[in-house]
């Protein structure tokens, strides 16, 4: 890929970020943020791409300690959200069975 | 072991592949924004990051599996543990947790990629040195910075603004002497230094420091969502570094749906960004408050008074704020509500937007103790009705509530939109005691003549309460 298409990549993905997120209620500031804060840890494939192709010994570890902490921010981003998100959409079932009973 | 299939780098099939993953993230973040697709916009992400994920290890050539999957093994491992065992109220710290490792992770494959790079014995072009340098400082402020807020939402380190003498002269010559240091390093791009390099992490670990241990707690949401977008810009760097083109388009939407995420929550909070990293509530109130420490005249009450004028008022608002979350009291709440309910009167709760630690936070908590979403009331919508309030019980909220944000021009919170309490005919305030909030600034509400004040950990006096009130 050249500079250019990046370059072009990267500003076309910038207004998609700003438009994709206009108007979200407060309720879903902070899982939205857990949300976006797992997906940067798609960095993680830049510790796999270094340790895979890494021929030297202080690369190993360093790739290492990237991949270990990419992941923890991918899998604990994701679990997160995903806790706090159930959170909300558990409570139509008490409701219903409460009206079940009436 | 033979992958099923060898994608070659930067070729169709890895790239078509990596297309289909960050489609599932644009989806993803686009669902995350209505509150019935949120929980399946996460998954959908996380479908799109495991995709990104097995492309990268089916690329031709990869190897060193043990390590590679040890390193794997290693961060899953701690990820799952932590997401299970942290509670609710934690949520905030942990967030800016995972952001920290997340930029760790940037400026250490910075570092690994610029190593290669000088073994390499060539000249780094700089569509590649560039970027290498930019994720490297990116990452390391974010990595520091986050360790800070999370150290500080943890109560390891005061949460006070702490703030060294020369502290912007200090943080302008470091980010000065970075700069420098990143233009020799790409002007040397045939060789360049890697000490010098690494004196730019330390640098910018040492910036980061700086720069978010003057902040106070109640501005830490407001940095950790504006570090998390910078996070996401190193990766788009990184994603420049290796042409890859998953790491630019995630970089990128994480980077500029961040800073909208940060423009709101700052604007809930009436700050502006630059007035949280610039200014703080750290100079003002050692001048505003000082002299109104001293012990003012107030009423305070016990839970047995609590419960009478709560069992026979008509209406009652409960304002809960971080206190409550600190105290886990969100279930002892519940229960005083259902305990009103029981003998008809009527419940809600007032949410001001940055209630808890971060906005939504109080949500989560109160949904986690099985309230009904419909008494869930912003703040827009309850203002209006606390003059026809009997009693507004506020629970570990502190500015929120201060209605000097109205009254007092000079306050440092002059024009934060508040719950406006003071207009409920009875207020019971339970709090630990007199001090004040995170803005540091006493509040005149704890004074006013309809106000009581019920000193005690938020729990008990919740579950004290509701005990007395089934006794009526």
């Amino acid at each position: 890929m050249d500079l250019i298409t990046e370059i072009t990549i990267f500003v076309l993905a910038a207004f998609v970020g700003f438009e994709v997120i206009s108007k979200v209620p407060t309720t879903l500031h902070t899982p939205l943020m857990s949300q976006t804060n797992a997906i940067h840890g798609i960095v993680m494939l830049g510790g796999l791409i270094v340790v895979g192709y890494a021929d030297d010994s202080l690369e190993y570890v360093i790739g290492t300690i990237a991949i270990a902490f990419g992941a923890i921010n991918i899998v604990g981003g994701f679990m997160v959200t995903d806790r706090m998100l159930g959170m909300f959409s558990r409570k139509p079932k008490p409701k219903q069975t409460e009206e079940g009973g009436k | 072991m033979i992958p099923a299939a060898v994608l070659e780098p930067g070729g169709a099939g890895a790239t078509a592949l990596y297309i289909v993953a960050f489609s599932l993230f644009i989806l993803g973040v686009r669902r995350g924004t209505h509150p019935t697709t949120a929980k399946q916009g996460n998954l959908i992400a996380a479908v799109g990051m495991a995709i990104a994920v097995v492309t990268t290890l089916l690329l031709d050539g990869m190897g060193n599996w043990g390590i590679l999957f040890g390193g794997l093994a290693i961060g899953t491992a701690v990820g799952v543990i932590a997401s299970i065992r942290v509670q609710m109220t934690e949520m905030p710290q942990m967030v800016a947790l995972y952001n920290g490792v997340g930029g760790g992770a940037v400026a250490l494959i910075s570092w690994a990629e610029i190593r290669h790079g000088i073994s390499l014995g060539e000249e780094i072009p700089l569509d590649t040195l560039i970027p290498i340098l930019f994720s490297a400082v990116v990452g390391s402020v974010s990595f520091w910075g986050s360790n800070v807020a999370f150290a500080k939402l943890q109560d390891l380190i005061p949460t006070r603004p702490l703030a060294v003498p020369g502290q912007q002269v200090i943080n302008v010559l470091l980010l000065i002497g970075i700069l420098a240091a990143c233009t020799s390093i790409a002007i040397n791009n045939d060789d360049p230094s890697q000490e010098l390099f690494i004196g730019i992490l330390l640098a910018a670990a040492l910036l980061g420091n700086l720069v978010v241990l003057p902040i106070g707690g109640a501005d830490m949401p407001v940095v950790i969502s504006l570090l998390n977008a910078f996070t996401g810009l190193a990766a788009a760097a990184a994603g420049f570094a290796l042409d890859n083109v998953a790491l630019i388009v995630a970089g990128t939407l994480v980077g500029s749906s961040g800073t909208i995420l940060t423009m709101e929550m700052a604007t809930a909070m009436n700050r502006s960004v630059a007035n949280v990293l610039f200014a703080g509530f750290g100079g003002a109130p050692s001048g505003g408050a000082g002299g109104s420490t001293e012990e003012r005249p107030h009423t305070s009450i016990g839970a047995q008074d609590a419960a009478i004028k709560l069992a026979y008022a008509d209406s009652v608002v409960i304002v809960p704020g971080y206190g409550l979350a600190v105290a886990q009291a969100q279930h002892a709440i519940k229960e005083v509500a259902d305990e009103l309910e029981k003998r008809g009167v009527t419940v809600g709760y007032a949410i001001h937007p940055v209630a808890g630690r971060m906005p939504g936070h109080m949500n989560v908590l109160l949904a986690e103790a099985d309230v009904p979403y419909e008494q869930l009331k912003e703040m827009e919508e309850v203002n209006p009705e606390l003059p026809r309030t009997d009693v507004a019980v506020v629970v570990g909220a502190n500015d929120v509530t201060n209605p000097a944000a109205k009254t007092d021009p000079d306050s440092p919170i002059a024009g934060m939109p508040i719950i406006e309490v003071t207009e409920a005919q009875q207020v019971i305030v339970i709090k630990r005691s007199l001090s004040p909030g995170f803005a540091g600034i006493d509040n005149d509400l704890f004074y006013e003549p309809n106000t009581s004040m019920l000193f005690a950990d938020a729990k008990q006096a919740a579950a004290d309460i509701a005990a007395e009130i089934s006794q009526l």
